[in-house]
């Protein structure tokens, strides 16, 4: 069933409604399964975790969400959309000439969406300088999220955030690893030991479960960056 | 002009607290008493160059002004896309200060040599490019940078001439007037370019800032519409620029600098300048072939010699 536009504002929209938002966006997406596989996440984040919303999007003591998977964003638009970031009537535009709605986002198009992203392995080191920026500026109360998959983390990029975030204890940075095992030759002994082992806290847990999503992403880990490895459930296709 | 530029950047890190200093194991030592005063501010994220520019692009996107230091070939070459998306795409600004870009630490070899950085950056929109030739302009210039908000690349060099010009960020200075023609030397050139035109009926300009390219310039002090233009790097990185800003004139250029070849030699950096035909005798030559002024003590302008190989030890075998 559509979405109907007319009768609806962003404040009634609860999660069950987004699959009908993503139902809105048409077009020629690849993605879909992978859009899928976010939007349980991006909606606890946006609903539970994340100090952020359209009035505060620019304000400098914000939490700061980056998608760095940038593949698949319909879900991520339709979580922007519910919280108000995003205009309703917008979706239908997805990915046409007209709409600043890409099949990758760009940051400079949306005001809310924090990077563009789409080429993997750059949300975490973004998200690293982020980071330091906000501890030298002081912000104190001002976290950094970023949203990787696990086939993302075979770029060697994240391996040179991952290390020297866990050596200097930058404990504002919390990574979530989308985990579909969708990596080519997979993480033995789970994707978060890459991190374990440089000194993050980590956790693992369903990405399909709020309850337990909502305790990791915000279980405090005072001195050291954090991993969530959110797994998703693999389908064949 | 590296030690003016960890001096000065210390003392931009005492007077501007949204200055920060990114990098990777190269120069941190000589950050090390900055490192001590602004430890949150004196980034040095270990042999990791990739993170050293994603780093800076989120850096700015918190609302700080970094600066990321390494040779040129890691810092240009190596994360060329994080140049790209971390900053450029990201829609935010960075000064990015290099050293050794083309032949500055030649007994290195190709692995330490950058030809090609400033025609890299040429793809990408919106980038203001410095050459300084003295450490008195790269002091200027890299002030000037820092206390702005643009993506702008400062290359530093070990080779510089031996006094500094009245050089204005994004403009061409004016060396001499003539009417056969014009050369623009860019950066550490200049002395070898004044030294192979003396006593020719040349203009000669003089750029420190070499993007923007100061089109007004040139086309103010056009003699007659022939161009050479001298550059430290890749020959000719610069040629399409003057068809630009010459393009509704008839008129020729010659771009000289930096072969494209791999010489594999070691040696030194004057035997690499003559190697590239960068030695004033050899631009002397270059420059009054191609603009056909008089030469009195020379015979018809040859071709510089091009470099033997050295001959392999072994020859490989399939």
């Amino acid at each position: 069933m559509l979405w109907n536009m007319t009768n609806t504002t962003a404040e009634t929209i609860t999660f069950a409604d987004l699959p009908g938002l993503m139902s809105i966006m048409t077009g020629d997406e690849k993605h879909d399964h992978s859009a899928e596989s976010t939007l349980d996440v991006l909606w606890v984040l946006y609903d539970q975790v994340l100090r952020v919303s359209p009035q505060t999007a620019a304000d400098d003591d914000r939490d700061r969400f980056l998608l760095s998977k940038g593949h698949g964003p319909m879900a991520y638009y339709a979580v922007l959309a519910a919280k108000g970031f995003i205009d309703l009537a917008e979706l239908p535009g997805y990915g046409s000439f007209t709409s600043r709605l890409g099949h990758h986002p760009d940051r400079n198009l949306i005001a809310g969406v924090e990077i563009a992203s789409g080429s993997l392995g750059h949300g975490l080191p973004i998200g690293t300088g982020v980071a330091l920026g906000l501890r030298a500026r002081g912000q104190d109360a001002a976290r950094v999220f970023v949203l990787v998959g696990d086939g993302e983390l075979d770029e060697g990029s994240n391996h040179e955030a991952i290390a020297f975030a866990g050596a200097v204890g930058l404990d504002r940075l919390t990574v979530i690893v989308m985990d579909n095992s969708s990596s080519t030759y997979g993480w033995p002994g789970g994707a978060e030991t890459r991190f374990t082992t440089e000194g993050w806290s980590a956790a693992r847990v369903s990405g399909r479960d709020h309850a337990a999503l909502a305790q990791a992403l915000t279980a405090p880990h005072p001195g050291t960056p954090h991993v969530v490895v959110a797994v998703i459930e693999t389908t064949s296709n | 002009m590296r030690e003016r530029f960890e001096r000065v950047a210390s003392e931009l890190l005492d007077s501007d607290p949204r200055v920060a200093v990114v990098l990777a194991a190269i120069g941190a030592s000589a950050f090390e008493p900055a490192r001590i005063r602004h430890p949150g501010r004196v980034l040095n994220l270990g042999i990791r160059e990739q993170l050293m520019i994603g780093v800076t692009g989120g850096l700015a996107l918190a609302g700080m002004r970094p600066v990321a230091h390494t040779f040129a070939p890691f810092l240009v070459e190596r994360p060329f896309e994080q140049i790209k998306l971390d900053i450029g795409h990201q829609g935010v600004g960075a000064v990015l200060v290099s050293a050794g870009g083309s032949y500055d630490y030649p007994a290195y070899g190709r692995t330490h040599l950058a030809p090609g950085d400033v025609a890299l950056l040429d793809t990408l929109p919106g980038w203001t490019i410095h050459v300084p030739g003295h450490p008195d302009e790269a002091e200027w210039l890299l002030r000037d940078a820092v206390a702005g908000t643009g993506a702008v690349y400062v290359r530093l060099s070990l080779p510089a001439n031996a006094a500094p010009f009245p050089v204005r960020p994004g403009e061409f200075a004016v060396l001499r007037t003539g009417s056969a023609g014009t050369v623009i030397a860019v950066g550490p050139v200049a002395d070898a370019v004044l030294a192979a035109t003396a006593g020719l009926d040349l203009t000669v300009l003089y750029a420190a800032t070499v993007r923007p390219f100061d089109a007004a310039t040139v086309r103010a002090t056009l003699g007659r519409p022939d161009v050479v233009v001298v550059e430290p790097y890749l020959a000719g990185t610069s040629v399409r620029f003057v068809a630009e800003a010459l393009a509704d004139i008839p008129h020729r250029t010659l771009g000289l600098g930096v072969g494209r070849a791999e010489l594999r030699r070691y040696g030194t950096v004057a035997e690499h300048e003559t190697a590239n035909g960068l030695d004033a005798a050899s631009l002397r030559e270059q420059i009054s072939g191609f603009l056909a002024v008089p030469l009195a003590a020379a015979s018809a302008p040859t071709a510089i010699a091009p470099t033997a190989p050295l001959a392999a030890s072994a020859a490989p075998t399939a």
